[in-house]
């Protein structure tokens, strides 16, 4: 059913700390790895080897820099994937009931058998986290690495998901969010998570933390040590300038 | 948001057959026999050539059965299932206006509602889509409802009606712009705002997250085809509905019609391409580019 269920009994999701990620890309490769080779159909690279080469990825690092007054510039990299919504609107559009939510765990999936490519919940994503595959021909998106977090034949530390397992900074942080004295719920409290474009409506379930603050160090007005050296030289250089001129 | 035209054919073609279902349900034209087997011919022709057009959009064409399913959340599903009941209702109406030459109203009224549901439930696809701001706005619409409606009155040789419809999808494409080009900026949503760093200062793209293309490029953030918009408008709003107005103030005849209803469908697929290319997604603030 495409309808939205109107709680749900967990909130799983994800906590992304933009103080902490370096920007490696670890996740997006761990991420297309795990999914290529497990749920679903694979994440299809197209002309690989040629001069266009693109693929399907539910997981990308964009790098932002905010210009900041009277401070430094400053460079932030912000991993982007599925936010699992409670208000997922790309779940409603759904034609064929392909897409739903999980009243169980809050997890937004894809039934890929019924799902007939249409594309609409992809136009109905503000946040890009869905792609269609372009050898599948179905729409692929985060499952929060759904055959990983209850699968009793892994290990039990890889049993979250697969982008979380492989960051090295620990910039990304699963665990349920309806359970207030959660790991996640007591970091996103603590660092003030917050959801991206909330203006839209979507209610994410996955919170982003904030740059900290940055070091102030009395630096000298640079600038000002490039200005460039004087037109007009005098004594030697000028004379040699002058001379010069002649010749 | 990219222009497929498998898509600009499928909101035209199946909006002006079921703008003339509506008029042929409705009575205001009653043809018998020939005439009406080519009357609703057309109608049933262009609304399935329309939704064929759109199959070839689908990545699994195979399995669209199953849009049949979610009306009660989806208004594409919605409009799978009224598109497809119109046509079954209207069937009645239709064979007995050709073969026995006697038009069924009831089957005609129920279906020439749901004819125009269809059209409004077309429009809703893309006006329900919030991440749209140019779509999400009740100025959207009336612009498919009248292109189909004054399209399908000028095809059922209503002169007058049509005459008036197409002054009034003039000031609905007008109406549509004028609302559309204020959209985004009233949508709130910046890069700001969808990185959630405004408070830190200004944010920009310093890199995107990988050198390629993708589908999200590909399918919403489709940069090129705006170059020439406010011509394209002209010539929207210039063959689509006001030259056609002139022409049905001519004494009628089936070159007039024929000139008009081409100059018509021509202006629409312009202001069709336009309704995608000028379209921009908020994802593209994740790109730099809108």
């Amino acid at each position: 059913m495409t309808t939205l269920p109107t709680s749900t009994q967990k909130k799983l999701g994800l906590v992304i700390d933009l103080d902490t990620c370096v920007g490696c890309h670890a996740c997006v490769i761990s991420c297309k790895g795990w999914n290529t080779e497990n749920y679903g159909a694979p994440l299809s690279d197209l002309d690989a080897y040629g001069g266009e080469p693109e693929g399907t990825f539910l997981n990308r690092v964009h790098t932002f820099e905010v210009t900041r007054d009277q401070a430094p510039p400053m460079v932030v990299h912000f991993p982007k994937s599925c936010l699992h919504c409670d208000n997922a609107p790309c779940v409603t559009v759904c034609p064929t009931g392909a897409s739903y939510k999980r009243q169980e765990d809050g997890i937004v999936l894809v039934n890929e058998s019924a799902c007939i490519g249409c594309g609409l919940c992809a136009w109905a994503c503000p946040y890009g986290a869905r792609e269609m595959d372009g050898a599948e021909k179905v729409m692929k998106k985060c499952t929060l690495c759904v055959d990983r977090i209850y699968n009793e034949n892994l290990p039990e530390e890889d049993r979250e998901p697969a982008c979380v397992r492989t960051c090295p900074a620990g910039a990304r942080h699963f665990g349920d969010f309806a359970d207030p004295e959660s790991h996640v719920s007591k970091l996103s409290a603590a660092r003030g998570g917050f959801d991206l474009m909330p203006e839209q409506g979507t209610q994410p379930v996955n919170k982003y933390l904030p740059p900290r603050g940055r070091d102030t160090l009395d630096v000298p007005d640079l600038a000002s040590m490039c200005a460039p050296a004087a037109e007009n030289a005098t004594g030697f250089l000028g004379w040699l300038d002058r001379a010069l001129d002649r010749i | 948001m990219h222009p497929a035209p498998s898509l600009i054919l499928f909101t035209v073609l199946s909006g002006t057959g079921f703008g003339l279902l509506v008029w042929l349900g409705l009575g205001l034209s009653a043809p018998v026999g020939l005439a009406a087997f080519l009357m609703f011919g057309l109608g049933y022709g262009l609304a399935g050539a329309g939704l064929i057009a759109a199959a070839f959009h689908l990545g699994h064409p195979e399995r669209a059965l199953k849009a049949f399913t979610q009306w009660r959340s989806s208004w594409l599903s919605r409009e799978a299932v009224l598109a497809t009941a119109t046509m079954a209702v209207l069937a009645p109406h239709a064979a007995s206006s050709v073969f026995a030459a006697a038009p069924l109203p009831l089957f005609g009224w129920i279906g020439a509602a749901l004819s125009l549901v269809t059209i409004f439930a077309t429009a809703m696809i893309y006006t329900q889509i919030k991440a749209v701001p140019r779509w999400h706005h009740w100025s959207t619409p009336p612009v498919f409802v009248l292109s189909a409606l004054a399209g399908g009155a000028m095809l059922a040789a209503q002169g007058t009606l049509a005459l008036w419809l197409m002054l009034a999808l003039a000031a609905a494409m007008v109406a549509h712009w004028i609302a559309g080009d204020r959209r985004f900026a009233q949508s709130g949503s910046t890069t700001g705002t969808a990185t959630g760093l405004a408070g830190l200062g200004t944010v920009r793209l310093l890199e995107p997250p990988h050198s390629g293309r993708n589908y999200l490029l590909r399918e919403m953030v489709h940069v090129i085809g705006r170059k020439h918009a406010q011509k394209l408008r002209l010539i929207a709003l210039g063959l689509g509905a006001i030259l056609p107005a002139l022409l049905l103030l001519l004494p009628a005849s089936y070159a007039v019609i024929a000139l008009a209803l081409l100059l018509h469908l021509t202006g629409m697929a312009a202001q069709r391409w336009l309704f995608f290319a000028e379209a921009e997604h908020v994802v593209g603030l994740y790109y730099g580019k809108r």
